[in-house]
């Protein structure tokens, strides 16, 4: 199963390492992972998508509370929250094939953000389903480029994730 | 700066190593009141420094300079990481603006020692230098024990900064826990009301916490049997009847037997180690297990547990003390004793003709010293052979390289062991393969005086990997017969220390009774049986009751 964990550090040099060493010397797996500031000056929030079995996320979120540099972790997929994500698609776009796109994209609550004479760039967000499926529907267009943010979660409701 | 911070933290003595990036410091040293060892290799040092925290409790301080004197510091840092031991080392660092340039003498030695250190600094700025250096000792001797290095570069030796130094600091994400959960505790009371068949199974955490006595009332008090690890030795004595000894690999059979059988483990500062458990399917099948431990990620790592417990052992145990409600153990107690009958340690006594076992010369080397006596050893056939053989009395008095299994950590350990308690009796039980990786170190303990034996078990060969050959491997000794072995009496000699040799069992009663007498550095080269074998002993991966008994067992 898949877990996102919320990680708060503490802003230092070579927190990322610390955190990514982690997971590779005890074997563990990130799917992905999103690093950015926080409402509090000196302190970042990692959002890290980890796949394995409960006992070993246990694992992880215990290893990872013994950095020193970690303040907080919390795996959101135990709680209510909303989990997002940021995609752009590159996709081959005839001037026949346009308006096809054009309409998967509105359906996804989508963005056109570029057009060349043979490419659009596509943005969308969501959870990741939503990624999947307009991926699958774009793809006999011909895919030419797919980057992604990685999740970002918080949890629903005036609950929050933080240090202390 | 680093050496009036040194002196707030109450330390007394520095091991270390001089080169070009910590000039600066070693020059504050030079007209500083700080006693500095100079050895021979760093690894020496932070053994030494390792020796020394394990015998005070208080941090061990390392010195070295940059590039290779830091990487020469790597296995000791490894090895204090593995047995929690507390450190802070200091290391030179090319200057700031060189960094990252590969200059002369350049290492990343905070990358490198990432995993192997419980936190890393690499100081930009002299600023920083009060409260790093601050942090680094509370983070090495609170929680769970371990090496803090602190790496700083040339210039920032140099650089003027106000020292205003709180030996008390706060680090926002660190904060382990001491008292066990209430709730929790209860529990672990109630099973213990209602075992039938409980043992107490503890480790270094019992030493590192200072929870002798309490464990000692606790198994007296509910009349519990004991096991300790490796690493736990010396926790309870040795010599009482409620001591099982160790379990596991070499471990005694009724102490496989005992935790095998036992409808109740209370773990104590153990991390359940594949070396103890063996296979982990069948470790333990029959018991509920309560752990307790300062670390929560050691529980429930290798082994499923019944009742959690996070905090310091000692406390731990102490409140457990107070609601104690003993159980009725006795025909438990009965039933280990039978095993003790039916299954004494394999004590090689038996001989083959003259040949000097290996065990009987451990046996005299513990018969000999006093309660107070501090053993290092080194890593191999010795090293188990003094863990079954040699009585350990005391906590803080029996210092081996456990996690890592790090050959060549007896001798400077024992170095370190002597300066932390001069008026100890220090013995280091090494092999002929061990003490020839930091031999150099005889000149750093003639020189300083320092009154240590050295018992070599010298079997001319790597004797546990020729053990392994033995049995896994069709006796096929690929590269483990060691010759080209020295005189180790010569040897000892040529750096000025005693050199004394003994072959068969009287000589060896003399020889330890001469060095007992003597002052300095003395080395026993013990010529023993070359393929004695370690037993009992449990296949790798398998059940810790599926025991290889051999030897004789006269
Ligand atoms: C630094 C290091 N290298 C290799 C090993 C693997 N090893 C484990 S025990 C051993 C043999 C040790 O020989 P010796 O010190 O003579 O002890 P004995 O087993 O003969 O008592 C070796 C090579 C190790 N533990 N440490
Ligand atoms: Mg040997």
């Amino acid at each position: 199963m898949k877990h996102v964990l919320a990680v708060l550090v503490e802003d230092k040099p070579g927190v990322l390492t610390r955190v990514a060493g982690l997971f590779s010397r005890r074997g563990f797996n990130i799917d992905n992972i999103a690093v950015g500031e926080t409402v509090s000056p000196g302190i970042s929030r990692m959002t890290i998508t980890v796949e394995g079995s409960e006992t070993i996320v246990e694992q992880v979120v215990k290893q990872l509370h013994k950095l020193v540099n970690v303040i907080k972790v919390s795996n959101l997929s135990e709680e209510p929250s909303v989990m997002r994500e940021l995609m752009l698609i590159k996709v081959s776009a005839e001037v026949g094939s346009r308006s096809d796109i054009q309409q998967i994209v509105e359906t996804f609550r989508g963005k056109v953000v570029d057009v060349s004479p043979d490419t659009m760039i596509i943005e969308v967000t969501g959870n990741e389903e939503k990624m999947e499926a307009i991926k699958m529907l774009l793809q006999h267009f011909g895919l030419k480029e797919i980057v992604r943010t990685g999740k970002v979660a918080l949890l629903r409701g005036s609950k929050i994730t933080r240090e202390g | 700066m680093i050496i009036s911070a040194m002196q707030k933290e109450g330390v007394e003595i520095i091991f270390g190593y001089p080169g070009g990036a910590v000039l600066p410091l070693y020059d504050s040293l030079y007209d500083s009141e700080l006693k500095h060892l100079l050895v021979r290799h760093e690894q020496a040092a932070v053994h030494a420094a390792d020796g020394y925290a394990r015998v005070t409790g208080k941090p061990g301080v390392v010195f070295a300079t940059s590039g290779p004197g830091a990487t020469n510091l790597v296995t000791g840092i490894a090895n204090a990481y593995m047995d929690s031991v507390p450190l802070v080392l200091v290391t030179g660092q090319v200057p700031s603006g060189f960094i990252g340039t590969d200059a002369f003498q350049e290492a990343d030695i905070t990358g490198i020692t990432l995993p192997v250190t419980k936190h890393n600094y690499l100081v930009k700025n002299a600023k920083q230098l009060p409260e790093i250096l601050s942090e680094a000792f509370y983070l090495a001797s609170t929680g769970r024990r371990g090496p803090v290095l602190l790496d700083v570069p040339k210039d920032v030796f140099d650089q003027e900064a106000p020292f205003e130094y709180n030996v008390e600091c706060e680090i926002p994400g660190y904060n382990p826990t001491y008292d066990g959960h209430v709730g929790q505790i209860s529990r672990a009371v109630k099973a213990i009301r209602d075992a039938k068949r409980p043992v107490i199974f503890g480790g270094g955490g019992l030493i590192r916490s200072g929870a002798s006595t309490a464990l000692q009332d606790l198994a007296d008090k509910a009349q519990i049997p004991i096991i300790l690890s490796l690493m736990g030795l010396g926790a309870y004595p040795g010599d009482r009847e409620l001591f099982l000894g160790m379990p596991g690999m070499h471990g005694s059979i009724t102490a496989n037997y005992a935790l095998s059988e036992a409808d109740l483990i209370i773990a104590t500062g153990v991390r359940f180690d594949d070396r103890v458990t063996g296979k982990l399917d069948s470790f333990a099948r029959n018991a509920k297990i309560v752990h307790i431990d300062i670390d929560p990620a050691e529980i429930g790592k290798n082994v499923k547990i019944d009742v959690p417990i996070v905090g310091d052992v000692k406390i731990v145990l102490e409140a457990i003390l107070k609601k104690l409600q003993p159980g009725d153990t006795a025909g438990w107690l009965k039933q280990i004793d039978n095993w003790q009958k039916q299954n004494p340690m394999p004590g090689g006594l038996k001989k083959t003709g003259s040949a000097l076992k290996p065990q009987f010369v451990i046996k005299e080397l513990s018969r000999l010293s006093d309660d107070h006596t501090i053993v290092a050893t080194d890593v191999g056939q010795h090293q188990m052979w003094t863990a079954q053989h040699f009585i350990v009395r005391r906590p803080q008095a029996f210092l081996t390289s456990g996690g890592l299994g790090t050959m060549g950590y007896g001798f400077p350990a024992s170095i370190g062991a002597k300066l932390a308690a001069p008026e100890k009796r220090v013995i280091c039980i090494t092999g002929d393969g061990s003490f020839q990786m930091n031999s150099q170190e005889l000149a750093t303990a003639v020189y300083n005086r320092l009154d240590i034996i050295i018992a070599i078990i010298n079997n001319s060969y790597l004797g546990m990997v020729r053990q392994w050959q033995d049995i896994f491997y069709d006796k096929r000794y690929s590269h483990t017969l060691l010759e080209g072995n020295p005189d180790f009496v010569k040897l000892a000699e040529a750096y000025g220390a005693t050199g004394m040799r003994a072959k068969d069992e009287h000589e060896a009663t003399a020889v330890i009774e001469q060095a007992m007498q003597q002052k300095g550095p003395v080395v026993i080269d013990f010529v023993v049986e070359p393929e004695e074998n370690v037993y009992p002993m449990v296949a790798p991966n398998r059940a810790i009751n599926d025991i290889i008994i051999g030897g004789d067992r006269s």
